[in-house]
């Protein structure tokens, strides 16, 4: 499956956006955090996983979304709430914890929910793919259109959940894709280290459905292998695995020493940075040119900047406010 | 919120008024479905699903495999994106596999989402001892899911309750955690209490959550329970009547929200507090309705409350053992008899 002119465009243009905004939080992270790092200070306190180097994961499988498809994702989220069209100055607002922002703050970094999109995410390994199993069971069930995708990390293919998600999912035949993104660290610990198998895509045979590697952090074959595991479940032959071997160019949260990679791993990772890369490959594919880019650049830029504008000028909630939207009002047949 | 006001005569149990509410609801309503493990052809192993899976099919009541992390967390997935899920943990002791699917999910989407993502489901669970089914499959743990956030909880102590609690809990746009003691089910082989099987109306009601019942007046002293525990209350009331003492018997019904009011109004009746709680003693329902009353200016007590709980002990295998550790109506007399001595 090859991705059209404005596909890949699409995709570049939401690698760079996602990127930039990446780096923008990270030197806003760091404001008020030195020269003693202390998490709790600064713009945007406590953790922060940063996801650059994954964008391919995000828009390779998102160019085939729509806002009504479900996209569960991890504590690693903004490439992939970029990618899903999260409401942008909310989510930023609410990496700052404002009133603005997609919760009031009462998520933060970690809990990105918007509705409009049906874009969630978790703090907890493995966590989203029972709910990915259960939207995929309701658009059965209640026979509408529409994917569930389970992003997780490498790691969580490890958890319980994990499998428990998927051969539900394949013992009921639900619209799910299960897409892991491989930067092969979990935390500090090395994948070899941690996984039985070399592949996860591999452990799709135990639950008797399709499993999908790709190699290199490419785009397009993330484009192609999410292109035709969502086109089955939009078919409704059920659920597929994506294992997609990317790159952690960051230490897992910020703050992190990273002693634990192997020497010049790093560089090796950054010189294989997967947005130069994307846009050598569509300049020389004629789909880009040298002002186009600058112009997409730019415009990227500016909406990070204006999505930060709109952050920093929010106010808090009142601290009070915390006390609410435990609970949902019941307006519903009562 | 419907009252029902007309009398019923035909009784029913708690398991059956749990299946009639749910068949109800779900021919009231296409987005309610029933999941878990044996709930379909089986009607459940306590009975509360019986009758579903010959009305309305294996879409809609949907056999599980034993996998509670993956279908409990399906559950919140299908309740956020529109559904309303029944779904059952059988044993309440097996939350351990699943917890996280319960309160980071179910518990939390809500407040993550700043109101705007609602997760209108029912987990069903069973709780409680006394027929000696042994340390993993006893427990009551009313506290451990009361004492998180999120999560409205539900006890029952008869079918009236149960169904009108069971509609309540399904229309809710909440999670509802709907908790039923294995001994009031009315399952011959559990050892059943008959007081639970009372009349209940064939019409569709609701009971509000979060409302206590005074389910018998008095003066001398409250006796403040929930689920089976109401009736070693209501036993005990009737053994101290014949002593010449009037007491008071408070249902709690719910958990989450609680109803201190009436813990309270009836508290600063009698001036006397007695909790009785199969729940271990420790950190649960029974420190937290004392220091209820405790802690509020109208509660002046004439003694010094008294607690009947199970001691914080794994629940024993042997019936000697496990019967001699569960709270019961003596136990109840007995702490009356022990409170008014000291005062």
């Amino acid at each position: 499956m090859q991705p059209t002119a404005d596909q890949r465009r699409w995709m570049y243009r939401h690698m760079v956006l996602s990127r930039y905004l990446e780096e923008r939080i990270e030197a806003l992270y760091m404001e008020g955090k030195t020269p003693v790092f202390n998490m709790a200070k600064g713009p945007i306190p406590g953790e922060m996983h940063l996801s650059n180097g994954q964008e391919p994961c995000a828009v390779g499988v998102c160019a085939h979304l729509t806002a009504d498809d479900i996209v569960t994702a991890t504590h690693r989220p903004h490439h992939i709430a970029v990618a899903k069209g999260v409401d942008l100055d909310a989510m930023v607002a609410e990496i700052f914890g404002k009133a603005s922002g997609l919760s009031g703050g009462r998520g933060g970094h970690m809990h990105l929910f918007d509705a409009a999109v049906n874009f969630s995410c978790s703090g907890i390994i493995g966590e989203g793919l029972g709910p990915a199993v259960g939207a995929a069971l309701s658009r059965k069930l209640q026979g509408k259109p529409g994917v569930a995708v389970a992003f997780m990390g490498e790691g969580a293919a490890n958890q319980g959940a994990f499998h428990e998600a998927l051969n539900l999912a394949a013992v009921w035949q639900l619209p799910v894709v299960f897409v892991i993104e491989d930067n092969a660290w979990g935390i500090s610990v090395a994948k070899q280290a941690s996984t039985a198998v070399p592949r996860n895509d591999l452990r799709a045979a135990a639950y008797g459905i399709p499993g999908h590697h790709v190699a290199d952090n490419d785009v397009e074959g993330v484009f192609a292998a999410a292109g035709e595991a969502i086109a089955r479940a939009r078919e409704g032959q059920g659920p597929s695995l994506i294992e997609i071997e990317t790159a952690r160019l960051a230490g897992h949260f910020m703050g992190d020493g990273e002693d634990y990679r192997p020497k010049g791993e790093k560089e090796g990772l950054q010189a294989r940075d997967p947005i130069p890369r994307y846009r050598q490959a569509l300049l020389d594919a004629g789909v880009l040119d040298e002002a186009g880019d600058v112009a997409l650049v730019a415009e990227a830029h500016a909406r990070v900047e204006a999505a930060i504008r709109f952050a920093q000028q929010s106010e808090f909630l009142p601290p009070e406010a915390a006390l609410e939207q435990v609970f949902v009002e019941s307006g519903e047949q009562q | 919120m419907t009252t029902v006001t007309k009398s019923a005569t035909r009784k029913l149990t708690i398991a059956r008024a749990m299946a009639e509410a749910t068949a109800q609801e779900m021919r009231a309503d296409p987005r309610v479905f029933v999941m878990g493990e044996d709930v379909g052809p089986l009607g459940g192993v306590f009975g509360n699903t019986r009758g579903l899976f010959d009305e309305f099919g294996a879409e809609r009541v949907r056999d599980t495999p034993i996998s509670e992390t993956a279908f409990i967390g399906a559950a919140v997935g299908a309740a956020s994106d529109g559904m309303r899920p029944i779904v059952e943990l059988m044993f309440v002791d097996f939350f351990g596999v699943c917890m996280d699917a319960i309160y980071n999910l179910m518990a939390k989407n809500t407040y993550f989402s700043g109101g705007k993502v609602k997760v209108p489901m029912v987990l069903m669970t069973s709780t409680g001892g006394g027929y000696s089914d042994a340390g993993q499959h006893s427990q009551c743990l009313y506290g451990t899911f009361a004492h998180l956030p999120g999560m409205k909880v539900v006890v029952p102590s008869n079918a009236f309750d149960a169904k009108g609690l069971m509609t309540a809990a399904i229309r809710d746009d909440n999670p509802v955690v709907f908790m039923y003691h294995k001994a009031l089910q009315g399952m011959g082989w559990l050892g059943t209490e008959k007081g639970a099987t009372v009349p209940v109306p064939e019409e569709s009601y609701s009971v509000e959550i979060g409302r206590a019942a005074v389910v018998r007046e008095g003066h001398d002293v409250t006796l403040v329970s929930l689920g089976v525990g109401v009736h070693h209350c209501l036993r005990a009331a009737k053994a101290l009547e014949e002593e010449g003492f009037s007491a008071e018997v408070v249902d709690l019904r719910s958990l989450v929200p609680l109803d201190r009011d009436s813990v309270r109004a009836s508290v600063a009746k009698t001036g006397r507090l007695i909790v009785v709680d199969e729940d271990y003693h420790s950190y649960g329902v029974s420190g937290e309705i004392i220091a209820s009353a405790a802690e509020h200016a109208d509660c002046r007590l004439k003694a010094a409350p008294k607690r009947v709980t199970y001691p914080d002990i794994p629940i024993p295998f042997a019936p000697t053992m496990e019967q001699w550790a569960l709270p019961n109506a003596d136990k109840v007399v007995a702490a009356f008899h022990q409170m008014m001595r000291e005062s």
